[in-house]
């Protein structure tokens, strides 16, 4: 890894103007499978407008509990996707982290898997985080698989979670300490 | 189905509607003790009165507005004394979930049943009034009480999120129990 905490093997964490950002996020969220790897309310399309304005509100706001990156290739800087620490808990020093990669060409190819070493990196050497968490569908392999290349244990499973076509899943949870992180980096 | 079988009254205790001229300073003199972080969640600190009244209109405001909680007082049957909070929160309708908590205040009135009867009227109204697939708690894995009643009440551990709360001095893990609506059926 470089030691520009930015930039790793095949992308780099970069930050949006918010018509660039929505744009991109109108667009991934029409495809209903990202969608629903990615979260568990019912599946919408929101316009470029609306994720905009959402944009705008976070500049704004001061202390940061969310912390949004955009995810660009160092091959030919195109925006790929966006990771976040969705939900700082600055006192138990957690946070939740979620990621997509929006463009599909990028799928399984190990453009995530770089990111979210990335912001591991990020909690615990710059945020300073005791734990990194993250919540993923049992019908996410290809996600379950990323996780546990970048040290992510498995914590529990909370039984059928979510339905979708008439059908149940259940959702894991993953966590990384400090201390497994700490372990990996000395390999 | 039937009508007549209060959603609220329990053998000890019945749920109720927040009452903003009485309850705000009772609710202030139990955040005195550090505990109470359990129920009313996040950092614990002594509030108000003022502050408690405050915190209690703006949960009713975000009941009408979000529709996703359900928050309600805990009081004793025998004289309709505030003995406790509970709400059901971060409901799911879509997917059928939500996720429960609930505390007794004063440290006198625990141990005597109120939780208990309390939970159970929490689990009805969660599987046979909002018709949730599930239910979750989160305590802390330091809060052996709330574990032991919840336990009692089917259910089961299902995820421990190893060290992430840090308070009184340590980390402990966060503990994900839950019950669904066929185990809770069952017991019944």
């Amino acid at each position: 890894m470089s030691s520009n905490l930015f930039e790793g093997q095949l992308v780099r964490l970069s930050s949006e103007d918010p018509p660039v950002m929505a744009e991109a996020f109108a667009r991934w969220n029409q495809n209903s499978e990202y969608f629903r790897l990615l979260d568990s309310d019912p599946a919408h399309l929101w316009s470029t407008n609306k994720f905009k304005e959402w944009l705008e509100k976070d500049l704004d706001s001061a202390l940061p509990g969310n912390l949004l990156f955009s995810i660009r290739t160092l091959e030919k800087d195109t925006l790929i996707g966006f990771v976040a620490f969705d939900g700082i808990n600055w006192a138990d020093r957690d946070s939740y982290v979620a990621i997509g990669i929006g463009e599909q060409d990028f799928w399984g190819k190990g453009f995530g898997t770089d990111a979210m070493r990335l912001m591991l990196r990020y909690a615990f050497t710059e945020l300073n985080l005791h734990r990194v968490s993250l919540n993923v569908y049992s019908y996410n392999l290809r996600g379950i698989h990323s996780y546990e290349k970048c040290g992510f244990k498995h914590e529990g499973r909370i039984r059928e979670f979510v339905l979708r076509d008439g059908q149940r899943s259940d959702m894991l949870h993953m966590g990384i300490l400090r201390d497994d992180w700490d372990k990996l980096e000395l390999k | 189905m039937d009508i007549t079988n209060s959603l609220y009254e329990g053998r000890l205790v019945r749920l109720g509607p927040i009452d903003h001229e009485q309850d705000p300073p009772l609710v202030a003199r139990w955040t005195r003790d550090a505990l109470f972080r359990s129920v009313l969640g996040g950092v614990a600190r002594p509030l108000s009165a003022e502050a408690v009244r405050r915190q209690l209109q703006k949960v009713e405001k975000q009941m009408e507005e979000t529709k996703n909680l359900f928050h309600f007082t805990i009081r004793a049957r025998a004289d309709n004394r505030l003995v406790g909070l509970a709400r059901i929160f971060w409901i799911d309708f879509h997917n059928g979930t939500g996720v429960l908590n609930l505390g007794v205040g004063d440290p006198s009135d625990r141990r005597r049943g109120y939780g208990s009867d309390a939970l159970n009227l929490l689990l009805r109204f969660a599987f046979d009034e909002l018709n949730l697939h599930r239910l979750s708690v989160w305590p802390t894995a330091d809060n052996l009480p709330f574990i032991k009643m919840v336990g009692k009440a089917g259910f089961e551990e299902e995820a421990r999120r190893r060290e992430a709360s840090f308070h009184d001095g340590s980390y402990w893990d966060v503990l994900h129990l839950g019950l669904l609506r066929s185990q809770w059926e069952q017991s019944l």
